[in-house]
């Protein structure tokens, strides 16, 4: 069972990529807990492309949704056919520093590698490809 | 997200309920920045907060940044999920949580 959404990549839509998401996570019976961080990760990487994929800042941006009985998993991807940069490459912010030292970017996608059970980024046919999987 | 602001002299409580996200985060990181001049005690009351994104998370490291200059910050009343991503990103080290 899979289900797609293509839409403008803005912040604005970023509630619709949530709900068509959830919609998805209802059927499948899962925590508020797991919902809530899969919720995070698909608000990170989103509003990463909305910010940075395309330099005038207009494109789309496709989602597309899959679960599995077994194991029973989410498979969410993003496709965006902005410029190509795989978030995975990002250093890991340093979460030892005290507060005047901390920077203030890095954390979401950090928080999506901790969040999410899988990442994979590729670049095919001019887009960018992010795939996460979260165990429900 | 709805936000409650209290003050008292130079103590303010702001309650947040509901989403902190990419959406919501600046409407709350604006209200601070009003009212935040002159305060020596923040209080920030998360009992009715459902989730937070990383564009939350950056607000609350903001405000404790500013209020290490200028007094002290506690978070209270965090329920297990928002604690959860505290611990995740180092943040129960950074914040004053009760």
């Amino acid at each position: 069972m899979d289900k797609k959404i293509t839409l403008n990549a803005t912040t604005d839509n970023l509630h619709k990529v949530l709900e068509f998401i959830e919609e998805y996570l209802d059927d499948a019976g899962c925590s508020m807990n797991a919902k809530m961080q899969v919720d995070m990760a698909a608000e990170e990487i989103f509003v990463n492309i909305a910010h940075y994929a395309y330099e005038d800042g207009k494109g789309d941006a496709t989602v597309c949704v899959s679960l599995s009985d077994n194991p029973n998993e989410i498979t969410i991807t993003f496709i965006d056919s902005g410029i190509p940069y795989n978030p995975l490459d990002k250093a890991d912010p340093d979460i030892s520093l005290p507060a005047e030292e901390r920077q203030i970017g890095g954390l979401g996608i950090f928080l999506t590698k901790k969040l999410m059970d899988g990442l994979t980024y590729a670049y095919e046919n001019g887009q960018n490809i992010l795939t996460m999987k979260k165990g429900l | 997200m709805t936000i409650n602001t209290k003050k008292d002299g130079n103590e303010m409580t702001i309650a947040i309920s509901g989403r902190l996200d990419t959406s919501t985060a600046p409407k709350l990181e604006a209200a601070i920045k009003d009212d935040i001049g002159g305060i020596r005690n923040l209080i920030i009351d998360v009992k009715d907060l459902d989730y937070i994104s990383s564009a939350g998370l950056r607000v609350l490291l903001s405000t404790q940044k500013i209020m290490n200059q200028q007094g002290k910050m506690k978070v209270v009343n965090v329920n297990e999920t928002v604690m959860e991503i505290f611990e995740i990103t180092g943040f129960t080290d950074i914040l004053t949580i009760d």
